[in-house]
């Protein structure tokens, strides 16, 4: 998108949703708006049925855990604490331009977003998606079930407390003729260790 | 009367026309399909899981397993995400090469596709033509990378080295003689852009006849003439991108609407369907064969003019070369310092969409300023079609749901992530 269709759309989006936006975010050239959670509803249906804007594609939706993140005001929309959040993708056909929006889910332990799965039918698995895998509950979804992890999985597994090796494992039991979970009998470890660096270091960025 | 009850039946996971792991539960009515719910998840790896705690360059291989017969525009799409994050930019000859190879990547993708999908409405011999081209084409791969399909080829920062002067040949063995191997390495005496160039002067008329066998096939057509019909609408509605909607005749391609790298200085066209079935997905794909094939011929010629360097030299961000590596001790920290430890990313958020063989393939890459990502979701586009396949195929008999499935090219690897 070239910076004039941008400005226009930053302009368009402030005047129509005006304080249900939270904020407003622009980087390299894409533009991010925050959103809180019990208005995702109608401002989806603004974002796809308003002229100006046109969001008729749902590209994507993901959910997101700030668990770890460190320093949050790097983050695009402060978390304030809140853990999940859930980023939509938004695409217009019509009027070719983009925007993404981010919904940060009010508690923690139970975190719940309203289903999109009516204005966007797109969203239907992709909400099962971030169900499964972040525990996150999309209220007014009809069949939020499990998609992609195996039929009787316990937990989130991109939850970022969820171990990478998980806790437990399947073999086939000679014995008992069967399938059998057990817990995991492989240590965690770690070949590269996650490193951040403090701001400047180096001066790496200088150059 | 008697009651009439719905017949529930189990389609794969090893069925033949599943393209792998599908699993589909079907709810039939005599023989038409009522609902169809796919059970996914079976080839899942949670690759956006391991990426998190790879570095940035130790997941390019990933990419690659994830939609397994378009390989490098997966890895175009996760380059292209870090270089937004890093602010780089790539050498042109760079992104010529990507271009060329991510068409290169389009028919591979696509010979696969015609010949699963023409091989499960019942026409086997597309199967052997399309594995014949398919072959040149992997060659092209192994020249270049070394691997004929997980190519971790494409590097942010550029690509991985320039294209090599010799082709691979193939030796006389006790079923070749040699007057046979030296016919078959006819075409591998120069470079690899000769070969790739001498394959596009053939490559139309491979399309004419993959077309006289099924274009205007009397069963090929009662197939797929007004199976699977979706309006332009209901398309955009359901996240339909790539050939799936432009079958449905919208007019969208990332390459014209949104260009990346130097897809603006290549000529092409956008071939659209008119009906939105299965017979107009077939004619857009055929077409983009040839389409793609233009591309390819572009950038040979421009490569060939032009060369230059395939990566930067910003050497925090793309190895140093071996000789320097060698012989400089600055050159020879950075070389350990990008292997052992990665670069680091600025933090900050990216979407990079690209136009993949089956649609649009999105990496939505997360940093907070470490090594490794800390999240990367991958949009894949088939996930969205499947989703789409019970409204596709209610109403349709079960051999239908056949035709379906393999004109939304599903390949398993990219839905499962």
């Amino acid at each position: 998108m070239n910076n004039n269709k941008i400005e226009y759309l930053t302009e368009r989006l402030e005047k129509i949703l005006a304080d249900r936006l939270v904020s407003l975010h622009r980087l390299f050239d894409e533009l991010t708006i925050v959103v809180q959670a019990n208005h995702v509803h109608s401002v989806s249906e603004i974002l796809r049925d308003h002229q100006d804007l046109g969001f008729d594609t749902l590209i994507d939706l993901c959910g997101m855990d700030y668990l770890t993140y460190g320093d949050e005001t790097n983050a695009l929309g402060q978390s304030d604490g809140r853990r999940f959040a859930v980023v939509y993708h938004l695409l217009s056909v019509d009027l070719n331009q983009r925007l993404r929006m981010k919904v940060f889910a009010q508690d923690s332990e139970l975190p719940v977003v309203d289903s999109v799965t009516d204005i966007w039918p797109v969203a239907n698995w992709f909400e099962r998606e971030a169900f499964d895998l972040f525990g996150i509950v999309f209220a007014g979804h009809s069949d939020l079930r499990r998609i992609l992890t195996d039929y009787g999985f316990v937990g989130n597994p991109f939850r970022k407390d969820f171990p990478i090796s998980g806790y437990v494992e399947m073999r086939y039991d000679e014995d008992q003729k069967r399938v059998v979970y057990q817990p995991v009998s492989i240590e965690p470890r770690e070949i590269t260790p996650l490193v951040i660096r403090e701001q400047n270091y180096g001066d790496s960025h200088a150059d | 009367m008697a009651e009439i009850r719905n017949y529930t039946m189990n389609f794969g996971p090893q069925h033949p026309a599943a393209h792998g792991v599908l699993r589909l539960v079907l709810e039939l009515d005599g023989e038409v399909v009522r609902r169809a719910d796919p059970h996914i998840g079976l080839l899942h790896r949670a690759t956006e899981k391991l990426a998190e705690n790879k570095t940035y360059l130790q997941s390019v291989p990933y990419m690659d397993r994830l939609d397994y017969v378009s390989m490098m525009v997966n890895e175009h799409a996760y380059v292209m995400a870090i270089e937004k994050l890093l602010q780089i930019e790539v050498p042109v000859r760079a992104q010529y090469i990507r271009v060329m190879f991510d068409e290169i990547t389009r028919i591979l993708n696509h010979l696969l596709w015609i010949g699963a999908h023409a091989l499960d409405v019942g026409a086997m011999t597309m199967f052997l033509y399309a594995f014949r081209e398919r072959e040149d084409l992997m060659d092209c791969y192994e020249a270049v990378s070394g691997a004929r399909l997980h190519a971790a080829y494409y590097r942010p920062g550029g690509v991985y080295r320039d294209l090599p002067d010799t082709m691979p040949r193939y030796q006389s063995s006790a079923i070749h003689s040699d007057k046979q191997t030296q016919q078959r390495n006819q075409n591998r005496e120069g470079s690899l852009l000769d070969f790739i160039e001498d394959f596009t002067e053939r490559f139309p008329t491979y399309v004419d006849e993959y077309e006289t066998l099924l274009t205007d096939n009397r069963i090929w057509k009662q197939r797929l003439v007004d199976v699977g019909v979706v309006s332009p609408e209901r398309a955009k509605a359901l996240g339909f991108t790539g050939p799936m909607l432009r079958g449905s005749g919208v007019e969208w391609d990332l390459r014209k609407k949104q260009p990346y790298e130097v897809y603006d200085q290549v000529d092409f066209d956008i071939p659209v369907g008119v009906n939105g079935d299965c017979y107009d997905r077939y004619l857009v794909r055929m077409e983009e064969f040839r389409q793609s094939n233009r591309i390819i011929k572009q950038c040979v010629d421009w490569l060939r003019k032009n060369p230059g360097p395939v990566i930067i030299d910003n050497h925090k961000v793309a190895p140093p070369s071996r000789i320097n590596m060698k012989q400089n001790m600055e050159e020879m920290i950075h070389h350990f310092k990008l292997f052992s430890e990665g670069f680091h990313v600025p933090p900050g958020e990216a979407y990079v969409g690209v136009e993949h063989p089956k649609g649009e393939f999105g990496i939505y890459l997360v940093s907070n300023g470490a090594n490794k990502p800390y999240r990367l979701k991958i949009r894949a586009p088939g996930f969205a079609h499947l989703a789409a396949l019970d409204e596709m195929s209610r109403g349709h008999m079960i051999a239908d749901v056949v035709a379906i499935i393999g004109t939304q090219d599903i390949v398993f690897g990219e839905i499962d992530r």
